[in-house]
Order: structure tokens, then C-alpha cells, then sequence
């Protein structure tokens, strides 16, 4: 009995963290960039929803497409007017540029909203669920519902959208992609900001179940490294698959080692995985 | 006069000044020059495997805690100071020789991630430590017995000798066999192993070459501020900083990194000192402007200001394209 509370413990976790995976994801894809600035992204969100219901009472949930519209506009400054420029230069590059930026955005918050924790406290609270003995919180629960229909929402406009193909197809191949009519820096530009959509819009949902504060954003960087390494890059799917798991994990570790080294867990897998199996448990060169 | 020879001379200057130092200078400019030094080292570490070999290693803070933490703990078990500096540099080699098979297969972002994780792994191992390691609390070292100015000398020199090292290591692997095959592996490893480079070898040793200093100076480092504690220790702008210094100096030359090191050092000193509250996001600037305008450094090739480029992009790529 306790096991499987702690199984859906896990799952309900795991939710969030694959709609806080698979813009990082989609970046890492189709751009070939670590995004560093991801957690802190998402953190931007979660402040936003949490001034939001503190200014004007707005829901979270509710919040969500806005506070993700917010950053679509952060992310497409960042990568037309900066992180364009350095398209196709060498792994190096690309990733102490995005680290430059997230040690600016990260002090920015700082001196903006302080290093202190905050949480949107909703009223009235939305209480336990009771299925026998087993307890769901029902704010994690709608979480995870939002997070993954979030998820289904950029699988649907990758799938079924003539931009959503022009991004896979830059993915699959970006040269044959340009002669076949896409532009590629608008393609890129767009990918990054959808990143930034979900990035945003999971802060604001993480904002009613998590304490926020600048320093998590590393932490949260963390778990969607490990998530994509699990399931594989380029697959949504994967991603899902991979944030639930990445989830049940936490949950069991924290149960057998305490609360301490959940996150060790997490590391000292991605570790063994990237040694043994780097293409991910189920990773292909892949498109939806 | 030639240019060589007011190079020498210049080089000479500056190696008189560096000994003389610690008898002219006051305790904060002492301070201050061994924190050069350090960064020296690391920066020439790191510039092995980031800049010879071509691999973004993120791993320098794993040596770097590793260093402090095993050099601090036999200096507390009673060992000699500088045995104990060099058995941190021993361990963390080995260390770096294991880790280094297993991951170096990995390119790109993957080994990027991989190098960066391992001081995560080892910070929460650390951590978990407590009767070795104190934990969470740091560890407290006894300074040796000895004057206040005696001691800041010792620690200066002792920077000293593992930089110079370094830079003598740096000279020989550019003109050695080693660092032929460490650039053949850089500009193209498909093709370094089909002329034979056996690349496996060849990358475990750069990646060993770029812990071995950095362990020594993790531990001298510990000696030096008496007290370590694994965020601080494992932090991860030890692995940024010398990768921003090599990119300014110039990755993959002899001298870059001590040029680097000396313009990172001065900047610090100078600009961010005086923004406490913005002190990291004024180096996040300064990386944002370096990979932007200046992306291979003062010494790479081409190195002029890129700011036409940024204004123009198109016209610069077409000139590009043209010449």
C-alpha cells in the first residue's frame, strides 16, 4: 500500500516534469543548443503567476497560456536578436553563451524578487482526494492533468501545423529543409520561443505546488537534463515517458535514502546512462 | 632590436617582478597575485583537453573539490603539507584517467553534460560523508605553524611552481607528438583515426594532463583559506571561469590562458568588486560579449572586434563567402 502512494506520488511529479523536459527537449533538437536558461525560464513564469495572483486574484491554471505567452516573447527576443548569431558554432560556444545569460538572468531575479521563497496559497486550498487508503493531493493532480495536456498541445501543433512541420523538418535536416523554402533563423527563432512557451507555462503551474525562488531554477535545469537523456532526444513521447519515470524515481529514492539524495539519484543515473546507453532507453534519430 | 628578443626581455621583467613580489608588495596585492597564479593553472589545465583536444569539458570543479577535499583531509590527518598536495594531485589524476575512459566516447552536449554532472556526483558524496568530510559543515584545516607573511609567501610560490609547471607542460605538449595527434583529434577525430591517432589513448591522457594541476591547486587552495565546503568547493563557476579565460587569451595557444587569466583577474578585481549585488550577472554579461565579438580569443586568428558583424550579419557573410 505505501509503495503504490508512493507510486502515484511519483506519477503525479512526473507530470510536471515532462512539460518542464520537452521544450528543453524540443530546443536540444531541433537547434542542437543546451538551453541553460530553461530553469530559469521557468521560474520567470512562476513569478509572474505568483504577482499575478497576488495583484489580481488570477488563478494559476488559468494563468498558464499567459504567463507562457509572456516568455514566447522573452524567447524569441533571445534568440533572433542573440542566440542566432552563434547558430552552428561549436558545442562550446553555444553553451557558455546560454550559461552567460542564464548568470544574468539569474542575478537579475535576484535583485528583483529577492532569494526568498514564495508560494501562491490558494484559496480555498482544493484538498485530498481519498481512494481507500490512498491519498492525491488534487493541486498535484490538475498539475499533472494541465502539464501533460500542455505536452499533448505541442506534440498536436508539431504534428498538425504547417510550422509544427517546418520545425521537425529543420530537425530532421536542416539544408534540405532551406532549399525545400523554410527559413531556418524563423524556424529556429520560433522553436526557441515555444520552448520558452512551456518553460513559462510550467512555472506557472509548478508555481501552486513548489516554493519559488531564483535558486531552484538550476535544480529544475537538472531534472530536465536527466529527463531527456532518459527518454531520448527527439521524441515527445519519450519525454513523457521519461518525466514520469524521472518522477517515481525521486519518490522511491527519497523513500529508501531520504529526502537528501533524491536528486543525487537522478544525477548518478544520468551518469551511467550517458556511459552506457547515450542514445536514451528509447531514443531513435526521431520526429513526430 | 627584434621583436623576439623584447619579448624575452619583457619575459624576463615579469619573471623578476613575479619573485620579488611578496618582499614589495602588501599583503593585498600578494593575495591578489596568487589568486593570478591559481587561475593560471586552471585556465592551462583546462586549455589540454577544452583547447588542444576540442572537448568542452565542464569538469575542472570536480578536480578542483576533489583536490581540496582528499589534500585537506590527510593535511588534517597529519601529513606534511606538500605531501598532501601532491597525493590530492595523485588521486585526482587516477580519478580523472577512470572517469575519463568512460566518458570520453561521448561527444558534444553528451560529454559536456557528463564532465559537468561528475562534480555534482561527487559534491553529494562529499556531503553525505559526514565523519570524514564534516559534510555540509566544511572542513576546518589547522595553517601551518608559521608568521602570517611567511605563510602568505609559501602559498604564493607554491601557486607559483604548479603554474609554471604547467605552462612548461603546456610548451612541451606544443611541440610534442602528443599535441599533434591532441589537434588532429580537435580539427577532425574521423580523420585522426584514420591516419592511426589512437584517439582513445590520446583523449584520456589530455583529460588526466587537465586534472592533475587543478587537484594540486584544489588542495593548496584548501590550505590556503584554512576552511572548504562542498559548495563552495564543487562550485560550478570553477569549471566556467577558466574556459572563459582560455576563450579570452585564445584556446589552443601557448600563452593564451596566462593572458586570459591575468585580463579575467583584473576585471574581476577592478569592475565587479564594485557591483556586489550584480556581481555574477556582470560576468554573464562579460561571457555574452566574449562569445559574441571576440569568440576566438586576443591571440585566435581573426580575432578583430566582430562589432561590424553584429550590425551587419548579412553583408559580413557575404564578404565571407566572397574573399
Amino acid at each position: 500500500m505505501l509503495y503504490l502512494q508512493i507510486l502515484i506520488n511519483g506519477v503525479l511529479l512526473g507530470g510536471l516534469y515532462s512539460c518542464i523536459a520537452v521544450g528543453f527537449s524540443l530546443v536540444w533538437g531541433v537547434l542542437n543548443i543546451i538551453n541553460l536558461l530553461h530553469g530559469s525560464l521557468m521560474i520567470l513564469g512562476a513569478y509572474a503567476a505568483f504577482f499575478a495572483h497576488a495583484a489580481w486574484g488570477i488563478h494559476p491554471f488559468l494563468f498558464a497560456p499567459v504567463a507562457g505567452l509572456l516568455l514566447f516573447l522573452v524567447g524569441l527576443a533571445l534568440q533572433a536578436g542573440i542566440v542566432n548569431r552563434v547558430m552552428g558554432a561549436p558545442v562550446l560556444i553555444t553553451l557558455t553563451l546560454t550559461f552567460g545569460l542564464n548568470l544574468m538572468l539569474d542575478n537579475a531575479m535576484i535583485v528583483a524578487f529577492k532569494a526568498d521563497y514564495r508560494k501562491v496559497i490558494l484559496d480555498p486550498p482544493l484538498g485530498l482526494l481519498e481512494l481507500g487508503n490512498l491519498l492525491v493531493p488534487l493541486d498535484r493532480l490538475y498539475v499533472m492533468a494541465l502539464a501533460l495536456l500542455l505536452v499533448a498541445g505541442l506534440y498536436a501543433v508539431l504534428r498538425f501545423t504547417s510550422v509544427g512541420r517546418a520545425i521537425v523538418a529543420v530537425r530532421m535536416d536542416r539544408d534540405a529543409a532551406a532549399l525545400m523554402g523554410v527559413e531556418v533563423k524563423r524556424i529556429y527563432a520560433l522553436t526557441f520561443a515555444a520552448g520558452a512557451f512551456m518553460a513559462g507555462a510550467a512555472g506557472s503551474l509548478m508555481s501552486v505546488i513548489f516554493p519559488i525562488s531564483p535558486l531552484t531554477s538550476n535544480a529544475f535545469l537538472g531534472k530536465a537534463f536527466v529527463i531527456c537523456v532518459l527518454g531520448g532526444l527527439g521524441s515527445t513521447p519519450g519525454v513523457m515517458i521519461g518525466g514520469i519515470l524521472l518522477g517515481v524515481l525521486e519518490s522511491f529514492g527519497t523513500l529508501w535514502l531520504g529526502p537528501d539524495f533524491s536528486t543525487t539519484i537522478a544525477f548518478v543515473l544520468l551518469l551511467a546512462l550517458l556511459v552506457f546507453r547515450p542514445s536514451g532507453l528509447m531514443g531513435r534519430k526521431g520526429f513526430e | 632590436m627584434n621583436r623576439a628578443f623584447a619579448f624575452r626581455a619583457i619575459g624576463l621583467a615579469a619573471l623578476v617582478a613575479l619573485a620579488a613580489l611578496p618582499w614589495m608588495a602588501d599583503n593585498y596585492v600578494v593575495r591578489v597575485a596568487t589568486t593570478m597564479l591559481m587561475y593560471c593553472a586552471l585556465a592551462l589545465s583546462w586549455n589540454f583537453i577544452g583547447g588542444f583536444t576540442g572537448y568542452p569539458s565542464f569538469a575542472t570543479a570536480a578536480f578542483f573539490g576533489l583536490g581540496a577535499y582528499v589534500g585537506g583531509v590527510l593535511q588534517n590527518m597529519g601529513l606534511f603539507l606538500g605531501l598532501a598536495w601532491l597525493a590530492a594531485g595523485l588521486v585526482v589524476v587516477v580519478f580523472a584517467a577512470v572517469t575519463g575512459r568512460a566518458i570520453l566516447h561521448l561527444k558534444g552536449h553528451y560529454f559536456a553534460i557528463a564532465s559537468l554532472v561528475i562534480a555534482d556526483v561527487l559534491r553529494e558524496i562529499i556531503n553525505g560523508l559526514t565523519s570524514i568530510t564534516g559534510g555540509g559543515m566544511g572542513l576546518n584545516l589547522t595553517a601551518p605553524a608559521m608568521g602570517v607573511e611567511a605563510q602568505s609567501r609559501l602559498f604564493y610560490f607554491s601557486m607559483a611552481v604548479v603554474a609554471a609547471v604547467a605552462l612548461a607542460t603546456t610548451v612541451w605538449l606544443d611541440r610534442s607528438r602528443l599535441g599533434f595527434g591532441l589537434r588532429c583529434i580537435e580539427q577532425n577525430e574521423d580523420a585522426a583515426i584514420r591516419i592511426g591517432v589512437g584517439t582513445a589513448r590520446l583523449k584520456t591522457i589530455a583529460f588526466a594532463l587537465s586534472s592533475v594541476f587543478v587537484g594540486i591547486v584544489g588542495a593548496i587552495y584548501a590550505s590556503w583559506t584554512v576552511y572548504i565546503d562542498p559548495s563552495e568547493a564543487f562550485d560550478i563557476l570553477i569549471s566556467v571561469k577558466p574556459i572563459v579565460m582560455t576563450l579570452l587569451g585564445g584556446a589552443g595557444s601557448v600563452l593564451g590562458p596566462i593572458y586570459g587569466a591575468f585580463l579575467f583577474l583584473l576585471l574581476e578585481e577592478t569592475v565587479w568588486r564594485n557591483f556586489l549585488h550584480v556581481h555574477s550577472g556582470v560576468l554573464g554579461l562579460l561571457v555574452v560579449l566574449l562569445i559574441l565579438f571576440m569568440p576566438r580569443g586576443l591571440l585566435g586568428a581573426g580575432s578583430r572586434l566582430r562589432v561590424a558583424t553584429w550590425l551587419r550579419p548579412e553583408r559580413a557573410a557575404k564578404r565571407r563567402a566572397g574573399s
